[in-house]
C-alpha cells in the first residue's frame, strides 16, 4: 500500500533559531522562546493563532511535562500538546505528529521547538556524565562506555566492512566546517583541515574531538499549518511531501547491526509518500552527531551506494557546489548542537535553502530537500522530504 | 578507585544474571518455547513474547565485533584507567555483549580477535569482562 496521507497536506511557514554558542544570559526556555518568536514573526501570525505545541526534553532544565511548561512560559493554551522523547530524532518526528494532528483536525497552527543551554547551563563534566546516561544503566554504563565510544565502535565497523578511511571521515568534518564558515549564526566558524581533524585530541578511537558534535546553547523552532492557510501568510511556504519514522532499539548492545540501521526504512517510507526517489533530492541535511553518521545515512537513504559515502565526501560531492550538498549550515559538527535541537537546525536550513534565502551559502538547485534526524545510538529515525512547490 | 565505578544493579529481571557473575559464571536467558537466546534479561522473549524463561551457562568465549579505545571517560571513576577498551563481543552462543577488554595486549585488539570471559570485582559483586584468548586457546 502506498501511504500518501500526509503528502502536500501541511507546510512549514516559519523558522527561527536563537542566539547560538555560549549564551549565558539566557535560559533554555528563553532560547526556545526567542527561536519561536523569530519563527512566528516570519509568518505574520499572532501568538494566539498557535493552537498546538510540540517540544522534546531538556537535560539542563529537566522539567516534568516539558510541553506544558513550554506552553505556560509562552502563554499558550493549545488544544494539542506533547513532548517527544526519541533523542535527536525528536524534531523530525515532531513534524510527522504535527502533520497528523493538523490533518485530523486537532490543531491548525502548531509550534515545534526544542533547545537548551547545554554549553553554559552545566559544566563540561556534567554534560559528559549526563550524556553517558544514554548508555544502558545496567549493562553498558558499568564499563565506562561513553556516547563517543558507541559511535566509535560503529565507525570502526564501517571502516572494517567498507574500507572507509580516517581521511574520509575527517573530510566530512572539514566540508561541514567550510559550510559553517559561511553561516552568520554558526557556533564554529574557523576553517579546519583534514590533518587538524586527524591530529585533534583523541576522545574514543578512532574518533577525535573534531569528529564529535558541539555542545552549544541553542534553541530552534518551526511553525506548521495547513497547505491552504500557508498560502495566505507573509512567508514562502515549504511543503511536506513525505515523511516516515522507524525505531529499532535504544542501546547499541541490542542493535541488530553496526552498519545497517533504521534510515533505510524511513527513507523508503518518505520517498514512497512523496512519490520521489533519492535521485530527485537537490540537497540533504543529515544528522551528524559524529563524522561517520551522515555517511551512514547517505548510504541508507540511497544517496550513494553502500560503503560509497567516504569516496563521495572525498570527491567533494557534498560541498555546497557539489553534486549533492550535505549539511549546508554546518551541521551539529560546526553550526550547533543542543540536545533535541541539533537536528532541528537541519530542518530550518532546508526551509531557508528551499526558499532561496541563503546568499553565499545558497545551493544551485533548491526544489526538493531531504532531512534526516536520528536519536539514541542510530536507534530512532525519521526522514522527511520537503519542497518549495506542491507536487 | 574500583569501588566508585558503577556496581551491578540487581532487579527482578537481572537477579539471576548478577548472582551468576558473583560466582564468576556468565549466564544467558533462553526462551523455553522458541529457543531464542539473549543477553539482556527480561520478563518476556523479545521474539515470541513467551514468559517461559530459562537460564543457560555461556561457555565464556567470543569474538570482537567492534571496539573503541576510550581517552575521555564519561565518569570520574574511569578517568585513571584511560586509555581503556570498550568492546562489543559476539558470544559463542550468538548474543552480543558490551564489555571491556582487559589484560595483556588489550590496547592492541583488532576486530575478529578471540576473547574469553573474566570477572572484575565491583564491591560485593562482579562484572563480566573479557581478555584476549591465548594463542592456540579460545574456541
Amino acid at each position: 500500500m502506498t501511504d500518501t496521507t500526509l503528502r502536500n497536506r501541511v507546510a512549514i511557514v516559519g523558522v527561527g533559531e536563537s542566539e547560538i554558542g555560549k549564551v549565558p544570559h539566557m535560559t533554555g526556555l528563553g532560547l526556545n522562546a526567542q527561536a519561536a518568536k523569530r519563527a512566528l514573526d516570519e509568518t505574520g501570525l499572532k501568538p494566539s493563532d498557535i493552537d498546538g505545541l510540540l517540544t522534546a526534553y531538556s537535560m539542563t532544565e529537566p522539567y516534568f511535562m516539558l510541553g506544558s511548561v513550554m506552553c505556560e512560559y509562552l502563554g499558550l493554551k493549545p488544544t494539542f500538546n506533547a513532548s517527544m522523547v526519541v533523542g535527536g530524532a525528536s524534531p523530525a518526528v515532531m513534524l510527522k505528529h504535527a502533520a497528523e494532528a493538523i490533518v485530523s483536525g486537532q490543531a491548525e497552527v502548531i509550534l515545534c521547538c526544542a533547545g537548551e543551554n547545554r554549553a553554559t547551563g552545566q559544566t563540561r563534566d556534567q554534560a559528559v556524565a549526563a550524556l553517558a546516561a544514554v548508555g544502558h544503566p545496567y549493562y553498558e554504563q558499568p564499563y565506562g562506555a561513553s556516547i563517543p565510544s558507541f559511535y566509535a565502535m560503529i565507525t570502526r565497523r564501517h571502516m572494517h566492512e567498507y574500507g572507509t578511511t580516517r581521511e574520509q571521515l575527517a573530510q566530512m568534518a572539514v566540508t561541514t566546517r567550510d559550510h559553517a564558515v559561511r553561516h552568520p549564526n554558526a557556533h564554529m566558524t574557523k576553517p579546519i583541515t583534514v590533518e587538524e581533524v586527524i591530529n585533534s585530541k583523541p576522545i574514543a578511537e578512532p574518533l577525535n574531538i573534531l569528529d564529535c558534535c558541539l555542545i552549544s546553547d541553542a534553541g530552534g523552532a518551526y511553525i506548521v499549518t495547513t497547505a491552504e492557510r500557508a498560502k495566505d501568510l507573509k512567508s514562502d511556504p515549504v511543503y511536506l511531501h513525505g515523511i516516515g519514522e522507524y525505531h529499532t532499539h535504544e542501546h547499541l548492545m541490542c542493535a541488530d547491526s553496526l552498519t545497517e540501521f533504521g534510515a533505510l526504512e524511513t527513507g523508503r517510507r518518505a520517498y514512497t509518500m512523496a512519490g520521489l526517489g533519492p535521485e530527485d533530492m537537490d540537497f540533504a541535511e543529515l544528522y551528524d552527531c559524529f563524522s561517520v553518521v551522515p555517511m551512514i545515512e547517505m548510504e541508507e537513504l540511497g544517496l550513494c551506494e553502500r560503503g560509497g559515502a567516504g569516496a563521495m565526501v572525498e570527491a567533494g560531492d557534498t560541498r555546497i557546489d557539489g553534486r549533492l550538498p550535505v549539511n549546508t549550515h554546518g551541521g551539529m559538527l560546526s553550526h550547533a548542537h543542543a540536545g533535541a535541537a541539533g537536528g532541528l537546525f537541519g530542518i530550518i536550513e532546508a526551509v531557508r535553502q528551499l526558499r532561496g534565502q541563503e546568499g553565499e551559502r545558497q545551493v544551485a538547485n533548491h526544489d526538493v530537500a531531504l532531512v534526516h534526524n536520528e536519536g539514541g545510538i542510530l536507534s530512532s529515525h525519521c526522514t522527511m522530504i520537503l519542497g518549495r512547490e506542491e507536487r | 578507585m574500583t569501588g566508585q565505578r558503577p556496581e551491578p544493579f540487581v532487579n527482578a529481571d537481572s537477579e539471576i544474571y548478577w548472582a551468576a557473575t558473583k560466582e564468576s559464571r556468565l549466564v544467558l536467558q533462553e526462551c523455553a518455547d522458541c529457543g531464542h537466546v539473549d543477553l539482556m534479561p527480561r520478563h518476556v522473549c523479545p521474539k515470541c513474547w513467551s514468559e517461559n524463561r530459562t537460564w543457560t551457562d555461556a561457555v565464556g568465549t567470543g569474538t570482537v565485533h567492534s571496539f573503541s579505545i576510550v581517552h575521555r571517560a564519561p565518569l570520574p571513576a574511569f578517568r585513571e584507567d584511560c586509555p581503556y577498551v570498550v568492546a562489543l563481543i559476539d558470544l559463542a552462543e550468538g548474543p552480543r555483549i558490551m564489555t571491556n577488554i582487559v589484560g595483556d595486549g588489550a590496547l592492541e585488539v583488532v576486530i575478529g580477535d578471540r576473547v574469553e570471559v573474566c570477572f572484575e570485582d565491583r564491591g560485593e559483586a562482579k562484572v563480566p569482562q573479557f581478555r584476549l584468548a591465548r594463542a592456540g586457546g579460545g574456541s
